[in-house]
């Protein structure tokens, strides 16, 4: 598969970016240093480039169905303008893929699928809608777009002078981009061009996420002065909150999961009809084996994703996400433990190079 | 972007350098330390303990992944960089000075022949 590049490659290029493949997109992965980038976002504020996300858009009658039947959360609880973290389930309830929805005017939705995700999840929408005789059209816009997620505590600061004029308040009840509610979005101007901007991301910081048209993409990525960030500083910002990292820390094939051993039971609303509803009841009522966690290593080392994890010199678990957290200084990891483990204080260890690492459960985030 | 390579040492294929005037000591590149990016931790041997040429001495972690240390000459390990316990980022800051890795006495000077000079090293990374 050709390797996808950003609109905005041959910025970051010139900006002396480093690059790595993810999901089959050549995506910045440094632009100064992981740490730097790290410590920006949590201190100031840093941009980061994730137009490796996909755009999918579902309108039609049946759009609100259709959105309903393919995603764990209530979609009909959604008014326009929220957006809505939901997992992508199969009929056994395992999660394919974790998603953002956004409510638009009229009968219209965005969403907005993993890296390399994005062909699969239209093909599923497709079949769907045409097994089941829904009037919906579903729009792969993937290419069209550029999306960029401005965060930390100076980025309301920064997207109130970027943002030139809320056309449309959609959540937004002023039109201030600072009183945008989290999980609210709203259409705005930005360095003259039409965008999409949430009050959400992938930190645990404050901030926005900004979708606008490819061709507007430089002009929108300078309109905010700030640290820019790869995805190096993306995937420790999310450690340290416990985040998920699609096809890490699960996977439908590699490591398949429910939402409710993901630690992301809060996403699954067992009074809609779903894909998967009737597996992911029956796990509720019987209770998960194992549980995603956090760890806290207390020796030297760091845990790396498929490290084993043991208690009492049997192996339990495997580590799916770790490193060095650049705000603690220590090494943290993410993985799944047998439920009875799973508990904050136990002791376990993270088998590092043959050498077992003393490490505490500890449930995410790291960081408050 | 271009990289430091002094020509007072000779260089390993995987990037690590020794020192050709006494005491020999022992680092990675500035090429090395970029690509791993931010070090959190370096796992050395202790002093008495012997490293054979090209062979794993030990491990360095950066914040993205870990790598494999390789002796560019074999001997017993005069020396360790305790400072590098506390401040592993002295391996970016300082490849070539306070980020040295080990002092090692060298068992065979003849291995010295095996490694790059600094043009030959600066060849590789171009």
């Amino acid at each position: 598969m050709a390797t996808r590049r950003p609109p905005l490659y041959g910025v970051h290029e010139d900006r002396g970016a480093g690059f790595t493949d993810f999901g089959g997109w050549e995506m910045p992965v440094e632009f100064d240093s992981i740490r730097a980038e790290h410590t920006a976002v949590r201190e100031a504020a840093g941009i980061f480039d994730v137009s490796h996300m996909g755009e999918i858009r579902v309108e039609g009658p049946d759009a609100e169905t259709l959105m309903q039947r393919l995603t764990t959360n209530d979609v009909s609880s959604m008014d326009v303008g929220d957006a809505q973290y939901s997992c992508i389930t199969d009929e056994d309830g395992i999660i394919q893929d974790d998603t953002m929805t956004y409510r638009l005017p009229g009968d219209e939705y965005l969403f907005v699928p993993n890296a390399g995700h994005d062909e699969a999840a239209e093909q599923r929408w497709v079949d769907y809608r045409d097994a089941n005789d829904l009037d919906a059209t579903v729009s792969n816009e993937t290419a069209e777009w550029a999306m960029f997620a401005v965060q930390g505590p100076e980025a309301m600061g920064l997207a109130a002078d970027a943002v030139e004029d809320i056309d449309a308040p959609l959540g937004a009840e002023s039109d201030d981009i600072r009183d945008l509610s989290r999980f609210s979005a709203t259409e705005a101007t930005v360095a003259g061009a039409d965008c999409l901007v949430a009050r959400t991301g992938y930190t645990g910081e404050d901030g926005v996420e900004i979708l606008c048209d490819a061709d507007d993409a430089e002009a929108v990525w300078a309109a905010f002065d700030c640290q820019p960030c790869g995805l190096g500083s993306r995937d420790t910002l999310r450690m340290e909150q416990g985040l998920l990292l699609s096809g890490q820390d699960f996977h439908p094939e590699e490591n398949p999961r429910t939402p409710f051993e993901a630690g992301v039971g809060f996403t699954v609303d067992l009074d809609t009809e779903f894909v998967g509803r009737d597996a992911l009841a029956a796990q509720k009522e019987a209770g998960v084996e194992e549980t995603f966690t956090g760890l806290v290593l207390q020796e030297r080392g760091v845990a790396r994703h498929g490290y084993d994890i043991t208690h009492d010199g049997e192996t339990v678990g495997e580590v799916t996400s770790g490193t060095m957290s650049p705000t603690l200084g220590d090494p943290i990891a993410l993985g799944y433990l047998p439920t009875d483990l799973a508990e904050d204080g136990t002791e376990v260890a993270v088998v590092v190079r043959g050498t077992e690492k003393r490490a505490e459960v500890t449930t995410p985030p790291f960081i408050q | 972007m271009s990289f430091d390579v002094p020509d007072d040492r000779n260089y390993l294929a995987s990037h690590e350098w020794a020192t050709t005037d006494e005491p020999i000591r022992i680092g990675i590149s500035d090429f090395a330390q970029d690509e791993l990016g931010d070090v959190v931790f370096v796992e050395l041997p202790d002093e008495g303990d012997t490293i054979a040429h090209d062979e794993p001495f030990g491990v360095v972690e950066s914040i993205k992944a870990v790598s494999d240390l390789h002796a560019p000459i074999s001997g017993e390990v005069v020396t360790v960089n305790e400072a590098l316990h506390d401040q592993p980022e002295l391996v970016n800051e300082a490849p070539y000075g306070d980020g040295w890795l080990l002092e090692v006495e060298p068992s065979d000077e003849s291995e010295f022949e095996e490694l790059m000079d600094a043009d030959e090293y600066e060849d590789q990374i171009a």
